[in-house]
């Protein structure tokens, strides 16, 4: 096995620094939940590893401009006991908590969840119902980007060489919002999403929805985000009809493949069942976040 | 898991002092404190890391190894190709109790010209650091011809299949074939004339079945150290089923004389049938004979997956006659079981045991034995009866739907009772299955109410179980304590049983009982723990060691007494004087003490062949609810009744009913492996190889019926393997009746199934 270098900043700028020495085969360690497995199994062989653990702001959940900015390597136990986030995003960390078990709930991270690429990551449609965006630190200094544009393809993210992602930034939720998602596993723990979905809406007072977003996970190269599902919502109380067009809307949007985790047929399908599904416990919360 | 505050079973209560009891087990501090020695836990100084070189190709002739490359990585050792293993030749040879074909069983060890599944071994590496040995094995060059794979049964047995061994003739065909094919033999059993039978039923149900192959699913990976020393005489540690079953199969594989090789038994994290067999221990031998240091080798999950295992997927039918009243007038069944890259599925134990729970005039059972691309199956419990029951079972259960009969009273009318004659040729002695169905009928899940997308299935099972070769032998400390020495890896809570039993016999606690699972050379011959024989067979040895030390501490206490020793009685852990009240009784530890002074020391031991294990027969009872929109399958409830004989701990033959019930849930839901269209696995971990999880289960409620099996001093039958026979049967009824279809093909997935639901399947 080759020689690994191990850095572990405690600021973003010397993060970009050790990212920079790395020869392009630099990773970045948060709770390492996936890193390792990939390292053990040698799917990668990294020439630098930089830990992003011991920049305090990497692990800390700011309120912000009525909003959050959760530290890239937050773990999910860390997020799941912010009371505050929990009752504006519970659907984000419905997400977020089906990582792994209590183990790695106790490592993993959203930026990792994120940043790891895969389609079929829990952590990410909530998000990207959710309207949330990321902070990326970089030789070039920072900037933001829309969470639906960070995964590019299976594995494949936005990232540029010796960037990587220091918060995950959620907007104000406001009232009469809710959100939820869902999964598919043929189990009921310990397995990899067949199919994610999760909806993000507003309610106005008279209980019609005014904003919708729809994201889907593991039916295509990168979780998506499917506006024409969430349009069928605006403007409609959520009703049967309503649901149906959502429904065929996931559906329609997916692309998925046929593998050991399961059919086109079946993803399609059951993209369009949890969509729906997850459109009504979000439906619910927010009418009772009034 | 066990309640350990029920009271002893009905039949032991009263009757025996340890037997029925629920103590701790002997092994039990050092396995949940993680100090018990598992295969890969030992290291010998001076030990170096083993790693197999595997084959890409599931179907490919090897035109040349080149390992010179290999060689110069730092820190090699040794590197082994087939070419190092002696040349035995075809036909099956006997070794130890069963008889196999170490011409296929080297072959599997170590592909020579061929390879035959993806993951095959072609070659073994030994450096001094698992990162070299990895090294090194990715610098060994194999040069494959490659050859289109055969993956099923279904496409082995088409015409112009490409052949797996060009010289396999079909055996049990007259006359026999005069090309070669993939189908290695062709059983058949008969009872009566199946067409008179078809001819008095008023419906006649014929249904096709497919399942898939699925691993036993041990948590432990194959692990062994082996070391050879200068003068030639080989020592393995290695976690197996057996013992002396590694020593015969590796002294031959090696060219070495039985009494050459010494084995020593680690503790076993799961075997179920699929560590009876060996595949690294032959290679760190002879990699330990070229490099002069011990070898370790321990096999990845990936590993485990593709090269070791399974049970056989296949396909089978079943048609099947009967009366209004559910009379069963004659059943059909033909089953193809897909053997691996080797002969040898376990399909003549599916047409044994398919119907054998129930009393008819007219059978047929017909099996095929396929090879296909895929690793050799190995012995899964109950082999081949878990598949033959689904098919069997699955018929049943729609023709008490056709007659509108209640599957449980259908099952009770036919059902096999003592002097039935099973349909590989035996007429029962005493059984309990009867006693299974009263269980299950008189049990509140059979009438619970169900929920809406909800069904309910009900399955039997019966297995053989064997009896075999064991030794025992039991030495008295001088404390008057015991060592209960016997040949049998525990692998479901036998040594505690073993300590019961001789703690019954010898009237002692069983606290002073300490038994111990010895290596090949403390011990004499024991055949392997399976078949369900242990608590049978080696209990027998152990029951009948105890009582010829019973015998000799009576001897000795009339010694002592100058009386006749028919004047002396073993009552209660002491030799009491009958007939005089003038001698003080003498406890087991006084005896012990004197030992030295009044002859020496005391053992009893026993070399048996047990004979007579009682038949198995088991009843499950399963709810399941499917959800109607995804086709996910959650199991509500199950219940698992079983005729056990006696069972001597209740919580480890519960252990046993819950662990066979988990294991064919799993089976019928979402286990099977899969292959690419080249045939490489392509889910080669517990990730994708979906094993169920604690939470998809449900607490699985177990009924022990007690009807003592005649031949056992306690009444004892196997009950290992009886569970996993229905489960798949249950599970797929439930479905069934929760969808409104007949589920015929396994594993019921959530794309399958949905896919069924929605009218495709």
């Amino acid at each position: 096995m080759a020689e690994i270098q191990y850095a572990a900043p405690e600021t973003v700028a010397a993060a970009v620094k050790a990212l920079a020495a790395g020869k392009g085969r630099a990773k970045v360690l948060a709770g390492g939940t996936d890193l390792l497995v990939q390292l053990r199994a040698g799917r990668i062989s990294p020439d630098v590893i930089v830990d992003i653990k011991k920049i305090p702001e990497l692990r800390k959940v700011k309120k912000d401009k009525g909003g959050f900015r959760v530290g890239a390597a937050v773990s999910g136990q860390e997020l799941g006991e912010n009371a505050d986030f929990r009752a504006d995003w519970p659907g984000v960390l419905e997400g977020f908590e089906l990582i792994g078990s209590t183990q790695v709930q106790g490592r993993a991270s959203l930026g990792g969840n994120l940043c790891n690429g895969s389609p079929a990551a829990d952590g990410v449609p909530g998000l990207i119902a959710a309207g949330a965006t990321v902070t990326i630190a970089g030789p070039k200094g920072e900037r933001e980007e829309n969470v639906e544009d960070v995964v590019t393809g299976p594995g494949q993210t936005s990232l540029k060489a010796g960037e990587f992602v220091v918060s995950i930034n959620l907007p104000k939720r406001g009232k009469r919002g809710g959100d939820a998602y869902l999964r598919f596993i043929p189990r009921t723990e310990m397995d990899i999403a067949v199919v994610g979905a999760a909806v993000s809406l507003t309610l106005d007072a008279k209980g019609v929805c005014t904003d919708a977003r729809v994201s889907l996970g593991a039916v295509a190269p990168r979780p998506l985000l499917v506006k024409a599902a969430g349009k069928a919502l605006v403007g409609t109380k959520v009703d049967d009809a309503a649901l149906d067009a959502l429904a065929a809307a996931a559906s329609a949007a997916c692309s998925p493949i046929d593998d050991k985790r399961g059919t086109i047929e079946f993803r399609t399908k059951v993209a369009g069942v949890l969509a729906r599904r997850a459109a009504l416990i979000a439906l619910e919360r927010a009418r009772n976040n009034a | 898991m066990g309640n350990e505050e029920k009271q002893q079973s009905e039949i032991s209560k009263g009757k025996y002092r340890v037997v029925g009891t629920r103590p701790i087990r002997p092994d039990g501090v050092d396995k949940v404190t993680g100090r018990a020695t598992f295969g890969a836990d030992f290291k010998p100084a001076d030990m170096i890391y083993g790693r197999v070189v595997r084959s890409p190709h599931a179907h490919a002739v090897i035109k040349s190894i080149n390992i010179e490359k290999a060689l110069k990585v730092p820190g090699v050792k040794a590197i082994v190709t087939g070419k190092d293993f002696p040349d035995i030749g075809p036909g099956d040879i006997a070794a130890g109790e069963v008889v196999v074909s170490f011409y296929d069983m080297a072959r599997n060890v170590i592909a020579r010209d061929k390879v035959l599944y993806d993951g095959h071994a072609v070659a073994a590496v030994a450096a001094t650091s698992p990162e070299a040995a990895a090294q090194a094995a990715d610098l060994v060059e194999v040069e494959y011809k490659v050859l289109k794979p055969v993956m099923s049964a279904r496409d082995a047995m088409a015409a112009g299949a490409p052949l797996l061994h060009d010289d396999m003739i079909t055996q049990g065909v007259t006359p026999a074939p005069e090309k070669p094919s993939n189908v290695a033999h062709r059983h058949e059993l008969k009872l009566g004339d199946i067409e008179a039978g078809f001819a008095e039923a008023d419906e006649i149900i014929e249904l096709e079945f497919n399942t898939q192959t699925v691993h036993q699913g041990y948590i432990e990976p194959h692990a062994c150290v082996a070391s050879m020393n200068a003068d030639g005489v080989a020592n393995v540690w290695c976690s197996s089923q057996g013992q002396f079953m590694v020593r015969a199969y590796t002294a031959k594989l090696c060219g070495l004389e039985i009494s050459k090789v010494k084995v020593i038994p680690a503790e076993i994290g799961g075997g179920f049938g699929g560590k009876t067999v060996v595949y690294l221990e032959p290679l760190a031998v002879m990699l330990a004979k070229k490099a002069g240091r011990p070898v370790k080798m321990v096999m990845t999950r990936d590993e485990v997956l593709r090269a070791t295992g399974p049970t056989s997927g296949g396909f089978g039918r079943c048609k099947l006659g009967a009366k209004k009243d559910g009379t069963i007038t004659a059943a059909d069944v033909e089953l193809t079981y897909e053997a691996g890259a080797f002969a040898g599925s376990p399909v003549a134990l599916g047409c044994m045991t398919g119907t054998a729970s129930y009393d008819l005039a007219n059978m047929r059972a017909v099996g095929w034995d396929v090879v296909v691309n895929r690793p050799k199956a190995a012995a899964y419990r109950a082999p081949g009866a878990p598949v033959a029951a689904f098919v069997v079972e699955s018929t049943i259960d729609a023709m008490a739907d056709k007659l509108g009969l209640d599957p449980l009273e259908m099952r009770l009318k036919n059902a096999a009772k003592e002097g039935t004659k099973a349909p590989y040729g035996p007429r029962f002695p005493r059984i309990g299955f009867v006693e299974c169905l009263e269980a299950a009928k008189a049990h509140p899940h059979w009438t619970a109410p169900l929920g809406p997308n909800q069904g309910r299935g009900i399955a039997a099972g019966f297995w053989f179980n064997i009896g075999l070769s064991s030794s025992a032998a039991i030495a008295l400390n001088e404390d008057g304590t015991v060592i209960v020495t016997e040949g049998n890896p525990d692998i479901g809570g036998s040594r505690a049983s073993m300590a019961m039993m001789a703690a019954e016999v010898l009237g002692v606690e069983y606290e002073r009982v300490k038994p111990l699972v010895a290596d090949t050379e403390s011990v004499p011959y024991s055949d392997l723990t399976g078949g369900s024989r242990v608590t049978f067979a080696t209990g027998m040895a152990v029951t009948q060691a105890a009582q010829d030390l019973v015998k000799q501490l009576r001897e000795r206490a009339a010694k002592i007494w100058d009386v006749d020793p028919d004047q002396v009685e073993w009552r209660d852990g002491q030799a009491v004087a009958i007939e005089t009240d003038k001698h003080k009784p003498l406890s087991i530890a006084d005896i012990g003490r004197m030992a030295g002074k009044t002859g020496g020391p005391l053992s009893g031991k026993a070399n048996i062949n047990a004979q007579g294990a009682g038949a198995g027969f088991g009843v499950h009872i399963c709810d399941v609810e499917v959800d109607p929109e995804t086709g996910y399958v959650s199991v509500k409830r199950y219940t698992a009744i079983q005729d056990v004989g006696t069972a001597i701990h209740p919580s480890y033959v519960e252990g046993q009913l819950q662990g066979g019930a988990a294991q064919g849930i799993g089976w019928a839901l979402n286990e099977e492996y899969i292959y690419d269209k080249d045939g490489r696995m392509q889910n080669t971990g517990f990730l994708d190889y979906r094993m169920p999880v604690a939470s998809d289960l449900p607490m699985i409620d177990t009924v022990l019926v007690e009807v003592p099996n005649p031949t056992h001093p306690f009444g004892v039958r196997g009950v290992g393997e009886v569970p996993i026979v229905p489960p798949l049967a249950a599970v797929a009824n439930a479905v069934s009746h929760a969808i409104g279809k007949r589920c015929t093909d396994l594993p019921l997935s959530p794309p399958r199934l949905l896919a069924k639901i929605q009218g495709k399947g």
